[in-house]
């Protein structure tokens, strides 16, 4: 069984604009998925579903066999779903970065002595032991948005949702921020959804949802939605910048293989 | 109006010694009439603190060096900042948090009101008009409307109109398409390449998107530890990849492109932009096949 | 450069840093009382007091002439109490003749500003030595008892700690926001008082409306990390007390002891 199944899910905010619109997606333990689509194509939304911040107007969504309409579930499917948002300085609670990380196990009841475990491990997780004792408002953007990862961790979760997690940070932040990501992701096998409008970012992901005006527009790999240009500019998104440059000299007739990365890119023009 | 600045030195919190950080560091430089001036930098390389001294928001403290915006002497014992903010206006970062007023037509005319409040009711009517019209929205569907009403990219064009109402001749911008989509970017750029050139004479934009400065810029400076390290045409600064990484900062996908094609034996020569580049390259396939390109292709249509 | 604009903690690895904060709030409270016991005019027991208050500066390894000028934010409020006891007080012989001024009324004078001076330095050594975020743990670990009397506690230390998490950057954001608004032309420092407070308003209602959007983020990160009110919650955090508290509890056990005996030495002369 998939770690989440979404099924025919609608939620719409004060009744009048619809957000989502019978969404359904299934995502696999250990899968790293990215959901992509402009702003206000709902993408939020279903990142504030997934661990029960919002409820659905209608349709079910499932967390390791709990339905996250069940009130008495919520607690067990944010132990199990944790999300990271946007902007770094609204989710660091405390002054001290072990005391921010120590905010989840605290709320859940952990021991004392564990939960010092549980703070070496998502620092450490994250590459963050040495700020242990700092305050969070002398680090960078980057270095905010890992303790926030590491908060999360915490918990323990198995799944790892990024609600635009790196839309506020700078080149340098972002890399730290999605190199920590895809690490958890290989090697603690933390399953990753990943929500973004970079798409950079999307590569590397097992699978790609593309989501438009609260409807799911295209799934596939990184490599077949690429291949969409045109409907993606549509929509509102883009291609990679090489990989429209690509394009663009297939336009003017120059026979070069549409590729995603800046490397793929350079061999293609070599081969020429 | 061009802006000289020499030696500018800025210091934070100077009094308590052990505190002090040297924030600009002996800048100068002269920004020219109808440049489209890139600045860039890591977090905390002083660009904030710079573009913030241009229309006095930091004032120049005695002996810290010299700057000069048109005539206005921001360095002299007096100086008329209220008129000098009406020619230079400033975009921070999600301008969009600044909106305020009822209505959008109020938001918009705030800087009239407080620049020229000697203006008719009709003369301020037509610049608002005239302003929201130019980044983009409906004047009558909108003005009357709450501006927190608005979708995101809405709010912050009304606050870009909010800025250029009063049509400064210099545009400051400090990281002006953060958070946007990359469909709100394209058409955020392509607002500010309009505004350019016509409205207004100069743009100087604060950006960690190098691809941007790349595409669009005449000139780049590029600060590190509130230094000045550089400035030049993009294709100047853009030239190495050490000395790139060397500042923290990373290529442009265009000149990553041409060094990598150039260690291979390949010389493309560009001015970088994407077009640039991809005209460059498409011309050098076609000689090195002995091929004539189709008619329109390298004319290049640019739908970046 | 955000933790300089608030608070006036002054960072050292110091004796008296690394006192528990709770302790550190329960002696600067007896340090108070130390120096109000000290009856009208009995100046030795001030001069106790006041060697105390520079051997734990010394302790705490900060610059007197900081914790001096400390009482500059209350100078005013010390010199206008000082100068009514001279003027006002009626008390006692008059300096010359027919003068309004006696000796009483000096007296008086000196010993209110002693009074609030030793005070005054007493505190800001507190804040000097501790930061905000300690304090609040502090004020939190002296509350602990009322638990018992059903009051939120928990709650009520989640809001101060989350206050001083957000207090600076609310500053960071305030700054923003009038130097937006000042690019716009508007003008805070020139006008009436009505101009002024109109002025402000383009400030305000930007800064509420951002702190509500904060707000409701924050309230989502917790919910998304499982917080849910004091019921089951453990704490991470925990006050240790150690020999340095004991050490510091007997200097200023001793000096009330001290400023009582004296009270008692002078009543014998």
């Amino acid at each position: 069984m998939a770690l989440i199944n979404v099924e025919n899910v609608s939620f719409s905010y004060d009744k009048k604009i619809k957000a989502l619109k019978s969404v359904s997606l299934s995502v696999e333990r250990g899968e790293y998925i990215a959901v992509i689509g402009h702003n206000g194509s709902g993408k939020s939304t279903l990142a504030k579903l997934l661990n029960g911040l919002m409820i659905a107007d209608d349709g079910e969504i499932i967390v390791d066999g709990l339905s996250v309409r069940e009130k008495k579930n919520l607690f067990e499917i944010r132990k199990r779903v944790g999300v990271v948002f946007q902007n770094p300085d609204n989710q660091i609670v405390a002054s001290i970065v072990e005391d921010d990380v120590a905010f989840g196990p605290e709320n859940l009841g952990i021991p004392r002595k564990e939960i010092g475990e549980r703070i070496d491990f998502a620092l450490n997780a994250v590459g963050m032991t040495e700020f242990r004792k700092s305050s969070p408002m002398r680090l960078s953007g980057g270095q905010k948005q890992r303790i926030a990862i590491a908060g999360v961790l915490a918990l323990m979760p198995k799944v790892l949702v990024l609600d635009e997690s790196t839309a506020m940070l700078d080149p340098k932040g972002r890399q730290e921020v999605l190199s920590v990501v895809k690490k958890l992701n290989k090697e603690k096998g933390v399953t990753v959804i990943a929500i973004t409008h970079y798409m950079e970012e999307i590569v590397d992901a097992d699978k790609v949802i593309v989501l438009d005006g609260g409807e799911i527009k295209m799934a596939g790999t990184p490599e077949e939605i690429f291949a969409r240009r045109k409907e993606l500019k549509d929509i509102g998104l883009e291609v990679p910048l090489s990989s429209f440059i690509a394009q663009k000299l297939i336009d003017l007739g120059v026979p070069v293989e549409n590729v995603l990365t800046e490397d793929g890119l350079v061999e293609a023009l070599c081969k020429l | 109006m061009q802006i000289i600045a020499q030696n500018l030195t800025y210091i934070y919190s100077e009094k308590t010694k052990s505190l002090a950080v040297k924030a600009l560091d002996n800048i100068s430089v002269t920004i020219n009439e109808g440049e489209f001036f890139g600045i860039i930098g890591k977090t905390g390389s002083g660009k904030s603190t710079f573009v913030q001294h241009l229309n006095g928001l930091i004032k120049i403290a005695k002996n810290k060096g010299s700057l000069t915006v048109g005539e206005y002497n921001l360095s002299a014992k007096k100086c008329d900042y209220k008129a000098l903010r009406s020619k230079v206006g400033m975009v921070f970062q999600y301008p969009e948090h600044q909106l305020f007023a009822e209505t959008v037509f109020d938001d918009v005319a705030f800087g009239i009101k407080s620049f020229m409040p000697s203006l008719s009711k009709e003369e301020t009517e037509k610049r608002v008009k005239n302003a929201i019209e130019l980044v983009g929205l409906d004047y009558e569907k909108l003005k009357d409307k709450s501006p927190f009403d608005l979708s995101g990219g809405q709010k912050r064009r009304v606050a870009i109109a909010g800025v250029i109402v009063t049509q400064p001749e210099i545009l400051v911008l400090d990281e002006p398409a953060a958070g946007l989509d990359p469909k709100g970017k394209r058409e955020f750029i392509a607002l500010l390449k309009s505004l350019h050139g016509n409205f207004i004479k100069t743009i100087i934009i604060v950006s960690h998107d190098m691809n941007l400065v790349a595409d669009n810029c005449t000139r780049t400076a590029v600060f590190g530890d509130g230094k000045l390290l550089e400035v030049g045409t993009p294709k100047e600064i853009f030239s190495s990849k050490e000395k790139v990484k060397s500042l923290g900062l990373e290529l442009p996908v265009t000149a990553f492109l041409t060094q990598e094609l150039d260690k291979k034996g390949i010389k493309i020569d560009s001015d970088l932009t994407t077009q640039g580049f991809i005209d460059a390259f498409a011309k050098y396939y076609f000689a090195k096949k002995g091929l004539t390109p189709r008619n329109d292709a390298l004319k290049g249509g640019n739908d970046l | 450069m955000k933790e300089l604009t608030f608070g006036q903690y002054y960072p050292q690895q110091s004796f008296v840093h690394k006192l528990n904060p709770s302790v550190k709030i329960l002696l600067v409270i007896a340090y108070v009382v130390a120096v109000f016991l000290v009856k009208q005019f009995h100046f030795l027991g001030f001069a106790a007091c006041f060697l105390v208050l520079i051997i734990a500066t010394i302790c705490a390894r900060i610059p007197f002439f900081r914790i001096l000028k400390s009482i500059k934010a209350v100078i005013f409020f010390i010199v206008l109490s000082a100068v009514i006891q001279i003027f006002f007080n009626k008390n006692g012989t008059p300096l010359w003749e027919n003068g309004f001024i006696t000796d009483q009324g000096l007296l008086s004078a000196a010993y209110i500003f002693c009074r609030i001076v030793l005070v005054v330095m007493g505190a800001s050594l507190l804040t000097f030595t501790t930061s905000p975020v300690e304090i609040a743990d502090g004020i939190e670990m002296l509350m602990y008892p009322l638990k018992w009397i059903k009051v939120p506690v928990h709650e009520f230390a989640l809001i101060m700690s989350l206050a001083l998490r957000l207090i600076p950057d609310l500053l960071d954001e305030t700054d923003r926001i009038i130097k937006a608004q000042k690019s716009r032309g508007a003008e805070f420092e020139s006008g009436n008082l009505f101009k002024r407070i109109k002025a402000l308003v383009p400030v305000l209602v930007p800064l509420l409306i951002g702190s509500f959007r904060r707000a409701g983020s924050l309230a989502d990160a917790m919910d998304a990390r499982c917080y849910a009110g004091s019921k089951k919650r453990t704490r991470y955090k925990r006050l240790t007390v150690s020999y340095r508290d004991l050490l510091a509890f007997i200097l200023i056990a001793g000096l009330v002891a001290g400023v009582v005996l004296l009270n008692g030495f002078y009543v014998l002369l």
